[in-house]
């Protein structure tokens, strides 16, 4: 542990290599962190189900790639795809929950996220797979040394970037993103307004479904995706979300740029086995921190 | 929990629940003859009558939290695992060293007398209940600040965390596991001698349970679920009482790690020792199955679920997980009061709760 300390003082090129690596993940992390932030604002619904989406996601990317068509464009079919599965989960399973306690919330999805983990197990088998994007990597020498960086990665980054400004100008724009920030504000009086809110939740949540599916595209191209690999990514979105506090944009993007970085020099200084460790040690100290910060006013997290 | 029904249930609730039924005297004693019975009617099926105990326990201390105190943890799997290996690390430290043991190819380097092994489990089960319950006040502190949905999802990380932790450990076995030492004697003689100890710690848990909740304690912990803040402001020492819960429901749980290590003979952190996605989840839909809050409602879940669990994994192999699933999602989305739950409103007299008239008109006029 000290020796890779060491390395880093001793060598900053890698320094500059895993920040970038972090902010090229931190990226992905801000867009399926953000879709739980939405879940979560709107309808008050935990979705622990969000790893698996974007395992979904990961999926369609992977199966096209292996049919011979470029995962690249797996992307719309994804989003159109998870779109629509997410709209018929909310039907059969959320739409009965989003009015009962938020546990109930948070186990249901558990549940969900069982099913969907064990289907993609039986339909494509327990092994570790990466949709091959085909893209070159480059080296550029920087510091005395050199950073590598896969094109698939800047890609990645910038569709985020695109897709991320896509959604806040759909949200502040749009009549259907009108209705969902005033369902997000008093589910009532929308309602009173005349907004089906309904249909606002149904929207809400398979726009989340679709902007997993859409990280999990980029995820299975620059990382790896596996039936059970979806929890990591849940308490990823988790840890964002709650650091940032929902409905807080800006701070869903710092905190998911955060994570990214932080994982990354953990996992580089205490071992690569130690990267989810890093995961659920950010979200217990992002918990003690809110837990401090809220006993100062005698006030818990709730 | 703002039905009428519920306020009336909670009115008389006090009084009742001190009181021993007779339907409670018949269902234990169903279940002790059970108990005695299982393993002698179907000798091939004595492990898993031994897992069946297991799982009521969990059912049980799962409920003094999520069902008594309004706590709802997905993280108690961490016990079960910090019971296991505090129970292996004992029965090995004591008469070897631990590192050389976990770390050795070869299995055979250190055989234990039975005096030894009979000792060492003695002393791991202790430590393990105790260890356990050490550990549940440490971590009390960090998230007894943390309500609802933040607080299943800290004790969720505690435990995916610690798996992780365990399996970088190499003193402990690391990924690898140990090797738990071999029992001296038939296996027929092991399974039955571990199934009277499950049996004997499920029915002890009850017991305790059952007189626990009869106490100021159990009301002092139903007052936090139902209102923290005025429980507060009643005197309650909130913070006390939830640790104390915690201890108890790690206590027993830390007993079942120990236990269920030694029945395996071989323990690994991610799928026998923290199985958060596996056990973590089931003791949680056990208890909602049942019936959460209520003292047979775990015990009527467990027993179910079990029996259901086996059998899909016999009959629908590869598609067992997928029903599992299902089962939870169905049981939490349609049928939230559980079993126990909807029999105690159908038919309170059984359950030693007196329904005044004068309530239940109230409620009749509600509806």
């Amino acid at each position: 542990m000290l020796d890779n300390l060491n390395l880093l003082v001793l060598a900053p090129f890698l320094n500059v290599q895993l920040l970038v690596d972090g902010l090229f993940i931190g990226a992905i992390f801000a867009l399926a962190s953000f879709g739980l932030a939405l879940v979560w604002g709107v309808m008050n619904v935990k979705n622990l189900c969000q790893g698996e989406y974007v395992i979904m996601g990961g999926y369609f990317a992977w199966y096209m790639g292996a049919s011979g068509i470029h995962p690249m464009l797996a992307m719309p079919v994804a989003a159109v795809g998870m779109f629509g599965f997410g709209w018929v989960i909310y039907k059969m399973i959320i739409s009965r929950v989003v009015e009962k306690d938020m546990f109930t919330s948070l186990l249901a999805t558990f549940g969900l996220a069982i099913v969907i983990q064990q289907a993609l197990n039986l339909a494509f088998g327990p092994e570790v797979q990466v949709a091959n994007s085909g893209y070159s990597t480059h080296t550029i020498p920087m510091l005395g040394g050199s950073i590598t960086v896969a094109e698939i990665r800047l890609y990645s980054f910038l569709i985020c970037c695109a897709f991320a400004g896509c959604i806040i100008a759909f949200m502040k724009m749009s009549r259907m993103g009108q209705a969902i920030r005033a369902t997000a504000q008093d589910v009532r009086a929308a309602k009173v307004m005349g907004i089906d809110t309904e249909q606002v939740f149904a929207f809400t949540y398979a726009l989340n479904a679709a902007v997993c599916g859409v990280a999990g595209v980029l995820i299975s191209m620059i990382w790896v995706i596996q039936p059970f690999y979806g929890i990591t990514h849940s308490i990823r979105s988790f840890v964002v979300v709650t650091a940032a506090g929902f409905g807080n944009f800006p701070g869903v993007i710092m905190a998911a740029f955060g994570l990214g970085v932080a994982e990354q020099f953990g996992g580089f200084i205490f071992g690569a086995e130690m990267q989810q460790v890093t995961v659920v040690g950010a979200l217990l100290l992002v918990l003690i921190w809110r837990q401090v910060q809220m006993s100062r006013h005698r006030q818990a997290v709730q | 929990m703002t039905s009428v029904a519920d306020e009336r249930g909670k009115q008389v609730e006090p009084a009742a629940r001190r009181m021993i039924t007779p339907h409670d005297l018949i269902m234990f004693g169903a279940i002790v003859l059970f108990g005695i019975l299982g393993p002698l009617l179907f000798p091939n099926y004595t492990f898993q009558i031994a897992v069946l105990w297991l799982m009521v326990l969990f059912a049980q201390t799962w409920d003094v939290m999520g069902g008594q105190m309004g706590y709802n943890s997905l993280g108690n799997i961490f016990f079960f695992g910090a019971g296991m290996y505090i129970c292996a690390v004992t029965q090995i430290g004591l008469f070897t060293d631990v590192g050389a043991f976990t770390s050795s190819t070869d299995q055979g380097t250190f055989n234990f007398t039975p005096d030894q092994y009979y000792i060492g489990v003695a002393a791991g089960l202790v430590f393990a209940a105790f260890g356990s319950s050490l550990l549940a006040v440490a971590l009390g502190w960090i998230v007894f600040g943390l309500r609802g949905p933040y607080f299943a999802i800290g004790t969720l990380g505690i435990a995916l965390g610690a798996g992780e932790l365990v399996g970088a450990w190499e003193w402990v076995g690391g990924g690898g596991g140990i090797p738990i030492p071999v029992y001296p004697g038939s296996g027929d003689g092991k399974s039955f001698f571990y199934y009277c100890l499950c049996f004997g710690a499920a029915m002890a848990t009850f017991i305790f349970l059952k007189w626990l909740y009869s106490t100021r304690f159990g009301l002092a912990i139903n007052a936090i679920r139902d209102d923290e803040e005025k429980a507060e402001a009643m005197g309650v020492h909130t913070m006390r009482h939830k640790t104390v819960a915690w201890a108890i429901s790690a206590f027993f749980l830390g007993i079942s790690g120990g236990l269920f290590g030694n029945m395996t003979g071989f323990i690994e952190p991610l799928e026998v020792a923290f199985p958060a996605p596996t056990f973590g989840i089931f003791m949680v839909a056990m208890a909602l199955l049942g019936g959460k809050g209520t003292i047979w409602g775990p015990v009527i879940g467990a027993i179910l679920f079990h029996i259901v669990k086996e059998a899909t994994w016999t009959y629908f192999l590869g598609w067992q997980w997928v029903a599992l699933g299902v089962i939870i999602i169905v049981n939490i989305v349609f049928f939230q009061q559980g079993i126990v739950g909807w029999l105690q409103e159908k038919y309170p007299s059984w359950f030693g709760i007196e329904v005044e008239e004068r309530s239940s008109s109230a409620k009749e006029a509600a509806e």
